[in-house]
């Protein structure tokens, strides 16, 4: 009895690695302390009411950036791991297994736990109050896109002290990630935890399309939006088209590991290069998507600071939407070398060069913005004006790639890894942080410091350069990507260090921008204005953080650039009359979201442990939570007069 | 409140149930049909196609509402790009696999 508890137990935790004890420790700890601080504090109720089961936009906004921020740190430890153990060659520090596990942590947090939830929280703080909403279109719909995404990635993450990582890359390719080469559960775990976050991401996309169709201010027609609104309604469109075949795939992979199935073995007449064609017709698309938002936010700044409109606003938008169009039929292009004919080659080589020409005109057109104007340096600035040389360097690294013949001797090489961090650093991660910058005033009410944001930009920015500019040499000279260690005399290792210490200073640049934001939480410059940076949109009309109803008035748009043309019509002196307050109709909060989520969280665990007495139950959860909801008919209130009066006097809006 | 009465004053939901009846019975009888009979390859490929496109039309017309809407533009817009999408995936996908397959 007591052995087969003793063997179970050791089977259900990862053992047997100093590191991994640690984990365990400060997770017990950290939890501990967080339960501990919770109830000594009495918060318990403040955390239910006001965030767990909130509607509002700005507050599911903030808990996917914070989610988003804690997976950046986990996917930049997995980062440092790599580096320490590729710094020397025939290192000791991590086991083979273990780096494969790492590695693939690494890539699929980066992409699916931190680039879009980053994104989708920057899109929730941001769209409404371009568009002078006063919530998105389905606010229930997105608290549960939110708890989803959390609850999947809390199960992901779960892989690392119970059952063991998943090992076969990000991508995951079939035949390696099936049942018979990858038996235990780790592969579930990706399989399943990626699949739960992935629901709640298809419909963060039909919300926000549905957002910006049909809930923009009167006057505001759709050559008026804000750039960055028109970026989301563009990747909303993406997500709604390419996310249903990454469902697909990983349901396929699902039904194979559990049940038995033989999509991708071929020896049972499957396709094991299927899995590679259905992950990468997302895939490719799942570029764009974590792309074509920070194209927005870059606009959104640069014209901000330039003070200048955007150059050429028509084009950024037909740029963004031949993009989306070019974007669904280059996917091959990750797969050249697995064995397709010639014209097959030839056509995913020139569909994936010809979007480099959309593209080039968007770099165009932020130069040209900048061109005479008065560039202002501020920290959201540095970041915008750093994108352009650094990602420019990707996308032309990534003509290289997409020159098929020339593509056999770069792939799967270093040479490649170097090109798809710098479009997803130099461009998403830039992106994100410049956003962060940018919009968390209107988050938080106060301003991140401009010295420590500064320090932190050029160390993080110089040390991306030290770490990824050498990797392009690296791969020329052979180093292939995934490999764990590599033997002395090849003439890698200077160029290893170098890397490793590239990686360190961006480690030191993240922690410094999170000291940042705990230094000015307490110290920080308060926002009283609601328009720090002499802003251009209607997010910067409202106050800092912006009221629960966001608008008391909703804004009549007369022209692009709305809050801009007010500010002029206000200094050339034209009175504005405030009309009568009226009540404010809104969403009720509830808790139907995150107790859904948190059953597709025991029904996902039961099911990568293939306990069917676990998984089923927990279906039936979800399903009982969508029956109560159907059933709730009070779904909404009426903010008073009174209140909102009440409200726009203590921001010092009511003349 | 307004919205609260108007969800009560609609009424059974005639239109979906017979929706989800249809939907089930197209796909149980292309199952059927596919492995129940044993009919050439290509006559069940034609006809689970076929019954495919009017469950689709079931669909659109009986749970996406594409009927309704103000601006018939973006209905218009988003099936065309659902086809593209679809015959890109489809099309793509047995170009690149013929030499696997």
């Amino acid at each position: 009895m007591i052995d087969s508890v003793k063997s179970f137990l050791g089977w259900f935790f990862v053992t047997g690695d100093p590191m991994i004890y640690g984990a365990d420790a400060s997770i017990a700890l950290v939890s501990i302390g967080i339960v501990a601080v919770l109830t000594y504090f009495k918060k318990w109720k403040w955390l239910w009411n006001e965030w767990l089961t909130t509607v509002d936009h700005k507050k599911i906004g903030i808990m996917y950036i914070i989610a988003a921020l804690l997976m950046l740190f986990r996917g930049g430890m997995d980062a440092l791991m790599m580096r320490a153990q590729l710094t020397l060659p025939n290192m000791h520090f991590l086991d083979a297994e273990h780096y494969n596990q790492v590695f693939t942590t690494h890539g699929t947090i980066m992409i699916i736990f931190v680039a879009m939830p980053f994104i989708f929280g920057l899109m929730n703080i941001a769209v409404p109050l371009q568009i002078g909403a006063r919530d998105v279109a389905y606010p229930f719909l997105n608290a549960l896109s939110f708890w989803l995404f959390f609850f999947g990635a809390m199960l992901f993450n779960l892989s690392f002290v119970i059952g063991g990582s998943p090992d076969a890359g990000w991508s995951s390719y079939a035949p390696y990630a099936g049942a018979e080469m990858n038996p235990g559960v780790g592969q579930n775990y990706y399989l399943i935890g990626v699949q739960i976050s992935g629901i709640g991401s298809l419909a963060t996309g039909i919300n926000f399309l549905v957002t910006i169709l049909k809930m923009r201010a009167p006057g505001m027609t759709l050559f008026k939006m804000p750039m960055f609104t028109w970026s989301i309604l563009i990747t909303s469109v993406i997500v709604v088209f390419a996310f249903p075949a990454f469902t697909v795939a990983l349901a396929l992979m699902t039904i194979d590991r559990l049940f038995g199935a033989h999509f991708f073995t071929i020896a049972a007449g499957g396709s094991p290069m299927l899995w590679a064609n259905l992950f990468w017709f997302w895939g490719h698309p799942e570029v764009y998507i974590v792309l074509l938002p920070v194209f927005g936010i870059f606009s959104e700044v640069i014209a901000t600071f330039a003070h200048k409109t955007l150059f050429g606003y028509a084009v950024m938008v037909w740029s963004m939407v031949a993009i989306s169009v070019l974007s669904f039929i280059t996917w091959l292009h990750h797969f050249f070398t697995m064995g397709n004919t010639a014209p097959v080659n030839a056509f995913f080589s020139i569909s994936t060069m010809l979007i480099a020409i959309p593209t080039g005109v968007k770099i165009f057109n932020w130069l040209f913005t900048l061109n005479k104007g008065r560039i202002q340096f501020t920290t959201p600035m540095l970041w915008a004006l750093a994108f352009i040389p650094n990602f420019t360097i990707g996308g032309v690294t990534g003509v290289m790639l997409a020159m098929a013949p020339a593509d056999y001797q770069y792939h799967n090489s270093y040479f490649l890894v170097a090109h798809f961090h710098s479009t997803l650093i130099a461009g998403t991660v830039f992106g994100i942080f410049c956003g962060l910058h940018y919009w968390w005033p209107k988050m938080f009410g106060y301003m991140l410091d401009e010295v420590k944001g500064k320090w932190s930009f050029w160390i993080f920015m110089i040390s991306f350069n030290i770490c990824f500019m050498p990797m392009y040499f690296l791969g020329l000279m052979g180093m292939t990507r995934r490999m764990y260690t590599y033997p002395a005399g090849l003439g890698w290792t200077p160029i290893n260090v170098v890397m490793s210490i590239g990686a360190a200073g961006m480690g030191i640049g993240f922690a410094l921008m999170a000291y940042n934001i705990v230094w000015s939480a307490v110290r920080g410059k308060k926002d009283t204005t609601g328009d720090p940076w002499n802003g251009r949109t209607l997010e910067w009309a409202t106050a800092s953080p912006a009221a629960e109803y966001n608008f008391a008035h909703i804004p009549e748009i007369k022209s692009r650039d709305a809050f801009a043309a007010m500010k002029e019509a206000r200094a050339a002196g034209h009175a504005e009359t405030v009309p009568p307050y009226k009540a404010i109709h809104m969403p009720n909060n509830t808790g139907i979201p995150v107790i859904m989520s948190a059953f597709m969280f025991i029904a996902g665990f039961g099911f990568v442990f293939e306990w069917y007495w676990m998984g089923i139950p927990g279906l039936i959860g979800v399903v009982a939570c969508m029956i109560a909801r159907s059933f709730v008919y009070d779904d909404h209130h009426y903010i008073p007069v009174e209140k909102v009066k009440q409200t726009e006097a203590a921001t010092g809006r009511l003349s | 409140m307004n919205g609260t009465q108007k969800q009560l004053k609609a009424g059974f939901p005639w239109k979906q149930v017979i929706g989800l009846i249809l939907s089930l019975t197209l796909t149980f009888l292309a199952l059927w049909i596919a492995v129940g009979l044993s009919l050439p390859v290509h006559v069940t490929i034609a006809i689970i196609v076929s019954l495919a496109i009017f469950q689709a039309f079931i669909q659109l017309f009986m749970f996406m509402h594409v009927t309704e809407g103000t601006e018939p533009v973006h209905q218009l817009m988003g099936i065309l790009f659902g086809i593209y999408v679809a015959f890109t995936v489809v099309a793509g996908t047995l170009w690149i696999l013929a030499y696997a397959l």
